[in-house]
């Protein structure tokens, strides 16, 4: 019998289930994925915004900015890529007013934001596009590698007592007397005093099955690009453009693991899951980025990614159902759900204090630092080659990561088990040949860590495996 | 008989007509005469040298080759054959795995050294 | 470490640099980041390299054992397993191994020798979902040739060059069925022989100005959608046509690995994204040399052989201070027609200079025609030139006065 149950893993669960952890709880999180991180959490813009933009006086507006304000400590601690780099939000001369509203907003909001002209703007971005006149500029804003954050708080969890079973995907939730039932897809049944439904895309889909309050949703699929690590030296801040009725339009941005992103897109899909890029949206994205930056360079693209954000109405839906008692609902959790999630857990948690007495534990054990390769001097490197000779064996030439990093990462806390599990940790394969010559390396790693055969190891879930059987198997038709 | 295949003795690629009549063979659409020579022989008598791999005992496999061309229409039967041979370590270049396969006279030999 | 010839990369290039230089009389070190010697030829187990270099026709691996065995009768330093991670202009390389840690070499002459790496789906912006079973032709090669896995059963290939003709095969010489070739050009960038006995031979279709629009399959391939291209390459949308399949192979060309040197001053070519380089193969930094594919991406081993010796030649005579640099130097400029000509610049002096160009197109019946200001140089008329065919031609420097000029005439 759990405390708490958790359904869902990406950074709002897993702040939750964190946050949770840092009290007297016994909680479980189940993610229907094999990993944590699988769906929004991992495709989005990995933006801490500020919060100049949310509706004064709704939940959008307090969470983001106090999780802004949490997010850089947090970040810290759970040794996390996090980079304060401020945010620009430009227009031509014609957008005074918009950029006004926004100010005004951010100083209702609290946040920290001036109005500033060309000369300003060049000394912070120089590379904006000719025709921009005027920004806002919030120098609070900063990015954060979302997947990274949601797979430490996972970790931490487990660190303090926290349980995750990935691969479990939740079909039922049953009251029987005082507690609840819930059952996966595999048939387990866990029970809990506690549930609480994160299931981001997933969400609507299990609170209509088992008789929860159900809102309507709008599934945004939004495209992106991703540049080699080398464009970085052209961008400083995150650049929007004034944001409309679909969101915060498409933006120039670096990365905190040091990439570049264009993007992204707002198109209104029915699938919640659709991360599939369009040849239209990757038309928008070329004609929106050349509205703010002039330094567009699609030659170095490595990659292109789609993420879909959870739309429930104008705000954060975060209660009490009051069908199901004790069970709380998140949903419709988009931007900026990302910079909100630690404050979002905070909340949750003083809405379980309400159930549950809660007293903070005295000590957590911290998340172990990954050290990487490419963060060593010479000498400390040394050292650890005496050690472990594997520190000296570089699998992914691009991003320079050995095959101790990739040993570390199988044998976390929340295993990496599949090569993208490896990648979101490691940034194996992350680079600009995208595993081309270190993917078969670290399918073997995975498969002698673990195990299991070669074929066995998967890309990421379902039944995506990369080796699908021996050569020589096969009799030929003759 | 009419054949329409593509000589492969240059880029040019030339769309070569290769008519059988008994022993007549006659070859058109090429530029040059080795397109002749090679529409005689890729219609009458077609060769190809078979490079694939076979499985190491307990381990991966070995790159070999037959060390002279067989008829094309064999290739898949020598395929076969090649299913079901296991070599133990260590191989050498030019190791024979499989002496004149299936009677073509040529020999499935090693081509990489392993082990 | 203390070496009069550092070589970064222990494929056909480097081996070739690396036992020229030794001949020339120079200590030797090649750093090689797998665990053998070879480079990417260990994984090319079919038939077909070697006719010009040993006159016979062998495989792959056949053809970098020899080398191999070559290096292995010399005492050329090599060190496996070692990655380089950094290069300053005065020949100090930087490299990290299991045994060794990190550690330095200091060269009199340094031979960049790193090969090139696949263009992969996102390089090429391909759009639609991003599910297992998407592969370089390179990495399904290794799965299967080396590592002895299957990886697909029902294939597609973009992309008609010789590795992914070469993989059509492979593939089907391992049961799979492979649906179709789709090429975005007009024409194969591949040899005809080929075509003819990679795809004629199995009846596998190649679809010429064809890409793909949308890649569909959640977590495996399950199948994509291709359409015809206008002249613009960009597709007709109403061509657009569906095919299942649970495997894709990208042979969609190759670049030049030249990351080690994009923080040194090294003058870059935009067109073969490889280092500007003179006759001797060396770059614009004195003592570093270029050759093989990480200098421009040849079609024929043999090729990256002769420039390996080319550049191990120069680099054993710079590092013994014997490389005049007095010497007056020609451009070599490409225009009409040829893409590139590489070396791009030439010396004056005796003797002759062998210079390699690609055209930008197919042309029929055209004449190359290397200009001296207003002379022409030499001429050779040729039934066809295509961009798959690297060529080259043979200069007389006697008449090399001033900067040459390549061009087509049609």
């Amino acid at each position: 019998m759990f405390d708490v149950i958790v359904i869902g893993g990406g950074v709002i669960g897993c702040a939750v289930l964190d946050t949770l952890q840092k009290y007297n709880t016994k909680c479980l999180l189940l993610e229907k994925y094999d990993d944590v991180s699988c769906g929004a959490s991992r495709a989005n813009s990995g933006i801490v915004h500020a919060g100049y933009d949310c509706v004064p006086n709704t939940l959008k507006a307090e969470l983001n900015v106090k999780g802004c304000k949490m997010m850089k400590e947090l970040a810290n601690e759970l040794h996390v890529p996090y980079v304060n780099t401020g945010s620009l939000v430009v227009t031509t001369k014609n957008g005074r007013a918009g950029i006004e509203e926004l100010y005004n907003k951010g100083i209702q909001n609290g946040v920290d934001v001036e109005i500033i002209g060309r000369d300003r703007i060049l000394e912070i971005e120089p590379n904006v596009a000719d025709d921009i006149e005027l920004a806002l500029y919030a120098k609070d804003a900063g990015i954060v590698s979302p997947y990274k954050l949601t797979i430490a708080l996972c970790d931490h969890a487990i660190l303090n007592g926290g349980e995750v079973k990935v691969g479990e995907e939740v079909v039922n939730v049953e009251k029987v007397a005082d507690k609840f039932v819930v059952t996966t897809a595999s048939g387990n049944k866990y029970e809990a005093k506690v549930v609480i439904n994160c299931a981001g895309a997933g969400s609507m889909k299990l609170n209509k099955a088992i008789g929860a309050e159900v809102y309507e949703e709008t599934f945004r699929r939004g495209d992106y690009f991703v540049l080699d690590q080398q464009e970085k030296a052209h961008i400083n801040t995150v650049i929007f453009p004034l944001p409309d009725e679909k969101g915060k339009g498409i933006l120039v941005a670096p990365t905190a693991d040091g990439n570049v992103i264009y993007g992204p897109t707002s198109v209104v899909v029915e699938d919640g899951e659709d991360k599939s890029v369009s040849l239209d949206g990757l038309d928008q994205i070329r004609a929106g980025v050349a509205k703010t930056y002039k330094n567009a360079n699609y030659r170095k693209v490595i990659r292109l990614y789609a993420g879909v954000r959870h739309v429930v109405g104008d705000d954060f839906v975060i209660e009490f159902s009051k069908k199901l008692q004790n069970y709380i609902t998140v949903t419709g959790i988009c931007s900026p759900g990302l910079t909100s999630a630690p404050a979002i857990g905070e909340k949750v948690k003083d809405m379980v204090g309400e159930i549950i007495e809660l007293t903070a534990k005295e000590t957590l054990v911290p998340n172990p630092e990954h050290p990487r390769f490419v963060n060593l001097s010479t000498e400390e490197l040394n050292e650890k080659v005496k050690e472990d000779p594997r520190w000296g064996r570089l699998i992914c030439r691009c991003e320079k990561v050995t095959e101790a990093e990739i040993v570390a990462a199988i044998h976390a806390p929340l295993p990496a088990k599949s090569v993208d599990a490896v990648k979101r940790r490691t940034r194996a394969g992350m680079g600009r040949c995208q595993g081309g010559f270190c993917g078969p390396r670290v399918i073997e790693i995975i498969a002698r860590e673990l195990n299991i055969p070669i074929t066995s190891v998967k890309k990421d879930n379902g039944n995506s495996e990369i080796a699908i059987g021996k050569l020589k198997e096969i009799e030929y038709e003759i | 008989m009419v054949k329409n295949i593509t000589c492969i003795n240059c880029p040019m690629g030339c769309a070569l007509t290769v008519e059988v009549n008994g022993d007549e063979v006659k070859v058109s659409g090429n530029t040059c005469k080795r397109g002749e020579v090679y529409g005689k022989q890729e219609v009458t008598n077609p060769k190809r040298v078979v490079t694939s791999l076979v499985r190491i005992k307990d381990g991966a496999v070995v790159s070999c080759k037959t060390n002279q061309p067989i008829n094309k229409s064999d290739i898949f039967k020598v395929l076969e054959e090649l299913r079901h041979v296991e070599v133990t370590l260590p191989v050498r270049i030019g190791d024979v795995i499989i002496k004149d396969v299936l009677g073509t006279g040529a020999d499935v030999v090693a081509t990489a050294n392993i082990g | 470490m203390k070496y009069d010839v550092c070589v970064i990369g222990g494929g056909p290039a480097g081996m070739a640099a690396a036992l020229e230089a030794r001949k020339n009389g120079s200590s030797v070190i090649i750093l090689e980041r797998d665990v053998k010697l070879g480079g990417i030829l260990n994984q090319c187990i079919h038939n077909g390299f070697g006719l010009h270099y040993f006159k016979e026709e062998l495989t792959g691996p056949e053809y970098a054992s020899r080398f191999v065995k070559m290096v292995e009768e010399t005492d050329i330093k090599v060190v496996l397993e070692a990655m380089v991670i950094g290069l300053t202009p005065d020949k100090v390389v930087t490299a990290v191994c299991p045994t060794e840690g990190v550690f330095t070499v200091e060269a009199k002459s340094v031979i960049l020798a790193m090969g090139c790496r696949e263009r992969t789906a996102g390089a090429i912006q391909m759009p639609g979902s991003r599910p297992a079973g998407i592969y370089t032709a390179g990495m399904a090669q290794r799965m299967m040739n080396i590592e002895g896995y299957r990886v697909g059963k029902k294939v597609v290939i973009l992309g008609s060059g010789d590795i992914g003709l070469i993989m059509a095969r492979r593939m089907t010489f391992e049961g799979a069925k492979v649906q179709m070739v789709l090429e975005l050009m007009p024409y194969s960038s591949g040899l005809k022989r080929n075509i003819v006995q990679c795809l004629d031979d199995f009846d596998i279709p190649l679809h010429f100005a064809h890409t793909i629009t949308r890649v569909v399959g959640k977590d495996r391939l399950e199948g994509l959608y291709y359409a015809e291209v206008g002249p613009d390459r960009k597709p007709k949308l109403e061509t657009e046509k569906f095919v299942e399949c649970d495997t894709l192979l990208l042979s969609v060309g190759l670049i030049p690995e030249n990351d080690l040197i994009s923080n040194v001053d090294i003058k870059m070519s935009p067109i073969t994204t490889g280092a500007v380089v003179d006759e001797y193969r060396q770059t614009s930094i004195p003592g570093i040399f270029s050759c093989g594919n990480v200098l421009h991406v040849h079609d024929l081993v043999d090729n990256v052989s002769a420039e390996g010796t080319i550049a191990g030649e120069y680099a054993s005579k710079y590092a013994k201070g014997e490389l005049a640099t007095s010497e007056t130097s020609y451009k070599v400029n490409a225009t009409n027609g040829v893409r590139y000509a590489l070396p791009q610049s030439v010396y004056s002096g005796e003797g002759k200079v062998k210079v390699y160009f690609r055209v930008g197109d197919v042309f029929k019946n055209a004449k190359l025609i290397v200009k001296c200001g207003d002379e022409v140089i030499y001429s050779k008329k040729k039934m066809i030139f295509t961009p798959g065919e690297m060529e080259s031609v043979e200069l007389d420097k006697s008449k090399i006065t001033g900067d040459i000029e390549l061009s087509l005439e049609k």
